[in-house]
């Protein structure tokens, strides 16, 4: 994991709850669940560029506040009858630390 | 002239009696009907929930006043009969009233038992048997102390439960060394007792009561092993004896109870007696199967019908403490002639026992898991030979032919004469035939046709299902609309249970009412928090993750993910230090377009998320607090200038609207709330089109509310005329308190009022002072804990995870991608 990036604390996001990485090409939202996992998935909702990190996180999901799509934050598939998909990255938390592949390198310099 | 019947008691035996012998010949007497309880009748199974809290007085009546009138039946509540005359055929009342009869009707019920130890009779020594002593207990739970409930059977248990939910300490002190030992194996009942245990609930079994011990007032129960359980309060529920003490006065003819023939003639035959009281062939009748047979031989005899005779028939029992399931009928003692099948999951907290003799079914105890119930009392009353069923019989109807039955099946698998609801004794053809008959529609019509599930509704199910079946898809169970996927609860429903049960938290709800997600969903939390908030305030912890992003950072998103801004301008009036503090924020922030709202106020847009702190900071220090225009709660109180300025104000409409305003800013409600004052009727300030609204009259103020103008345009409504600002305020504060109560979440007041109707908010919130005194004083206790400005709070770093990012990487953001 030598080359993984630190994003920040497991203990700087709220349980259900998100916070964003901003990069020069977007924002990532970092979303931590009721059981502390963490998932990282673009914050722009597929429909109409909600911010999905603003959303209300149950289960493994979340809902974008603007128009209600459901999320699966482990795929990035919209849920239900809504059609659309959002770009997922690896994180990892290793002791409380929360780290994210070297990719997001590649995305903040918009590639 | 009609024959004169007379009725001594007013339980559910007489009741039922009284209803069966209208529907046969309605005219056939002129009725009296003498009860000893102030009352009319009621359900007296269900007191339990009343206890627990689950249910309220009205919603076990069983015959409303209306009804004695319409069949002109003469009811004397709080009555009771002392004497009986036989030779001059008359019954005399403790008043001195004496009333003669043709026939005459002992329906005196039971007397709970008392056990004979010292200090029986010491205040705080209650009994369990009608509403006096529901009330009695209730009022002794309001200590919080500690309760002993002597008896371990369906009754004890069911007032240990109630009064736990009530907040007392309870223990239970059981003869036996296992609960229910009359309607349960021991294996059961150790599973009982160890669900009781979970809830909190001590129990002491194999307990003798030696003495009850307190100087006045009781103060312990001392057991024969020395212990003493220190009490404020003991239940004693180890029983009920028949009430037979008048017949026997009489000289009529009582053993245990009032003796009767299968026909409920006692020795005299103008003398009837059935329910509690009654002894048929030696043996006395507690559950309400039996004793609804009895009415309705005793109906047949009335009505001139001599073939019907009553035969005691076994009866299944069921548990009525919400959240434990347990059936039990039949005979299941062990023996040299049986068998037995058991089925145990412990993971799962299922036990299943049948008992048989030669392949037929004689006894059940079913424990966590019930549904088979029915199915198993029913081949055991019709003594199926069950040898081809043996290896499936067990794991219940479903998986008979090899195959799980879906629950739809398996009910129309039913035999006609399956019996459905045990306590009325109704089969499934008399159900079904009364539907297509009588062309029912819903629930409420099978009860009131049949009595189906009228009782204690544990066959509800089972009724929908038949709905379903018999009707098709034409049935649409009006039934409750779930709050969401996640229950199949309604609204109503989950914020009865929040109170009733005493859940204050999110977890707690989804755990005690079966949520089936593990987390909600964002429909249900932002109702739960809502409710939590609302019915325990200053104790519930507000729970931001469970709200919509727009409560949660004070602001209202809009479709770029920027926020829009709006500080309170209290009856929509500002000053020029206010309007330059707006001012010099939007050129400070570069925030794009500043607008007039609809609600007299001005709206800052397109405010970045991470200078909402910086902007509330500056209108802060301006003396600005956050208008709510985000909330579900109050909004806006918009105003005309009214008597101040204008020539046709009859009241300081303006003055009236900030102090509405300033008492009731910071107010969460299930939606929106939007006020306005006028000055005058011609309304100016468009109050009528409100959520609340007042028009200012020279003789006072007229509240009017419940109207609406966005999706659906709609006047408002009077609620009634006030002659003081205070009692503006006091009305106003009620009327939003009750709809806090009452409403389900994100719907508006014109709504609400719709579905409870206006008379029953005028009945709390105008008529009854007392009520409206309450409402208001639960208002005001609420909004210490609500006006607490959260742009403040932020400035100050609450939540300050919300206005920063995780992490920065590479250039920063372009405008337009924030």
């Amino acid at each position: 994991m030598s080359d993984w990036i630190e994003i920040g604390r497991l203990s700087d996001i709220p349980r259900r709850g998100a916070r964003c990485v901003n990069t020069s090409s977007g924002r990532i939202a970092i979303f931590r669940t009721m059981v502390d996992q963490v998932f990282a998935i673009d914050n722009r909702c597929a429909h109409k560029g909600g911010p999905l990190s603003e959303g209300i996180v149950h289960g493994g999901s979340v809902t974008c506040p603007l128009h209600n799509w459901v999320y699966d934050l482990e795929t990035g598939e919209a849920q239900g009858a809504d059609e659309g998909r959002v770009r997922t990255y690896a994180v990892e938390v290793v002791d409380g630390r929360i780290f994210m592949a070297p990719d997001i390198a590649l995305v903040a310099a918009g590639q | 002239m009609k024959e004169k019947l007379v009725i001594i008691g007013n339980g559910m035996a007489p009741g039922r009696a009284l209803e069966k012998l209208l529907e046969l010949k309605p005219d056939a007497y002129d009725i009296t009907i003498f009860n000893a309880e102030p009352r009319v009748n009621y359900d007296r199974i269900m007191l339990s929930p009343v206890l627990s809290g689950e249910k309220q007085f009205d919603d076990i009546v069983i015959h409303g006043d209306a009804w004695y009138i319409k069949h002109g039946i003469m009811l004397y509540k709080g009555c009771k009969v002392t004497s009986i005359d036989r030779e001059s055929k008359t019954v005399t009342a403790a008043s001195g009233l004496v009333e003669p009869y043709d026939k005459l009707v002992i329906a005196t019920g039971s007397v709970p038992f008392i056990i004979p130890v010292p200090g029986n009779n010491l205040a705080g020594v209650l009994t369990y048997r009608d509403l006096d002593d529901v009330h009695a207990m209730m009022l002794a739970a309001r200590s919080r102390g500690r309760a002993v409930v002597i008896g371990g059977g369906l009754l004890g248990l069911e007032a240990a439960a109630g009064l736990n939910e009530q907040g007392m300490d309870v223990t239970v002190v059981h003869l036996m060394p296992t609960l229910m030992e009359r309607q349960l194996d021991p294996a059961a009942g150790y599973l009982l007792a160890e669900a009781i245990k979970a809830r909190g609930i001590k129990v002491v079994t194999g307990a003798n009561t030696r003495q009850i011990v307190g100087d006045k007032r009781v103060t312990g129960v001392e057991l024969t092993d020395g212990r003493v359980l220190p009490a404020d309060l003991v239940i004693m529920a180890v029983g009920i004896r028949p009430n037979a003490a008048l017949a026997r006065e009489a000289g009529l003819a009582v053993n245990r109870g009032v003796v009767v023939d299968a026909q409920m003639h006692t020795s005299d035959p103008s003398i009837y007696a059935l329910g509690e009281c009654a002894e048929v062939e030696g043996a006395c009748f507690g559950l309400v199967a039996p004793l609804y047979d009895m009415a309705n031989v005793l109906a047949a005899q009335l009505a001139g019908d001599n073939v019907a005779t009553f035969k005691a028939e076994v009866t299944a029992t069921r548990l009525k403490v919400t959240g434990i399931n347990l059936y039990s009928a039949g005979d299941f003692a062990e023996g040299e002639d049986r068998d037995e099948i058991v089925l145990r999951d412990a993971a799962a907290g299922v036990y299943k026992r049948l008992i048989l003799r030669n392949n037929v079914i004689i006894g059940t105890v079913l424990y966590g898991e019930t549904s088979d119930g029915p199915w198993f009392f029913d081949l055991m009353r019709k003594q199926t030979d069950t040898e081809a069923l043996r290896d499936t019989l067990i794991f219940g109807q479903a998986y008979q032919g090899g195959f799980p039955l879906d629950p739809m099946a398996a009910v129309a698998a039913l035999p006609d004469d399956a019996e459905i609801c045990g306590c009325n004794g109704v089969c499934k053809s008399r159900i079904t035939s009364t539907i297509s008959a009588k062309g029912l529609t819903s629930l409420d019509d099978v009860r009131a046709h049949t009595k189906a599930s009228a009782s204690c509704g544990s066959c509800t199910g089972l009724v929908e299902k038949l709905l379903q079946l018999t009707l098709g898809d034409s049935y649409n169970p009006a039934a409750v609309q779930p709050m969401c996927k996640c229950t199949d609860l309604g609204h109503d429903e989950v914020r009865r249970l929040i109170i009733a049960k005493g859940l204050k938290s999110i977890p707690a709800v989804m755990q005690q009412l079966e949520w089936k997600t593990s987390c909600g969903c964002a429909k249900c939390r932002p109702a739960l928090n809502y409710y939590l908030l609302s019915d325990w305030p200053g104790e519930y912890v507000d729970d931001g993750q469970s709200r919509f992003i727009n409560e949660r950072v004070h602001a209202n998103i809009q479709k770029d993910g920027t926020y829009s801004v709006v500080p309170r301008m209290w009856g929509g009036v500002t000053s020029p230090k206010e309007l330059r503090a707006i001012a010099d924020v939007a050129d400070k922030f570069g925030i794009p377009t500043v607008k007039v709202t609809g609600g007299q106020r001005i709206d800052l847009l397109g405010v970045k998320k991470e200078d909402l702190p910086g902007v509330w900071a500056d209108l802060n220090a301006a003396g600005m607090v956050s208008g709510a225009a985000y909330a579900k709660g109050l909004r806006t109180v918009k105003t005309c200038v009214g008597s101040e300025w204008c020539r046709f104000g009859t009241q300081d409409s303006t003055g009236l609207g900030i102090r509405l305003e300033k008492f009731m800013w910071g107010s969460w409600t299930p939606a929106k709330v939007k006020m306005a004052v006028s000055g005058c009727p011609r309304n100016c300030a468009e109050a009528t089109c409100k959520d609340v609204g007042v028009i200012c009259v020279d003789s006072g103020y007229d509240i009017q509310f419940a109207g609406a103008a966005g999706l659906d345009i709609k006047g408002t409504e009077l609620l009634c005329h006030a002659d003081t600002e205070d009692e503006t305020l006091e009305i106003v504060a009620a009327l939003v308190q009750l709809y806090r109560e009452q409403g389900r979440y994100l719907e508006r007041i014109y709504k609400w009022a719709k579905r409870v109707g206006t008379a029953s908010i005028k009945a709390n919130v105008v008529d009854d002072l007392e009520k409206r005194r309450r409402y208001h004083e639960r208002f005001v206790l609420s909004q210490k804990f609500a006006q607490i400005d959260p742009w403040e709070e932020r400035i100050n770093g609450k939540d300050a995870h919300e206005f920063a990012a995780l992490a920065e990487f590479g250039m920063p953001l372009p405008v337009e991608q924030a």
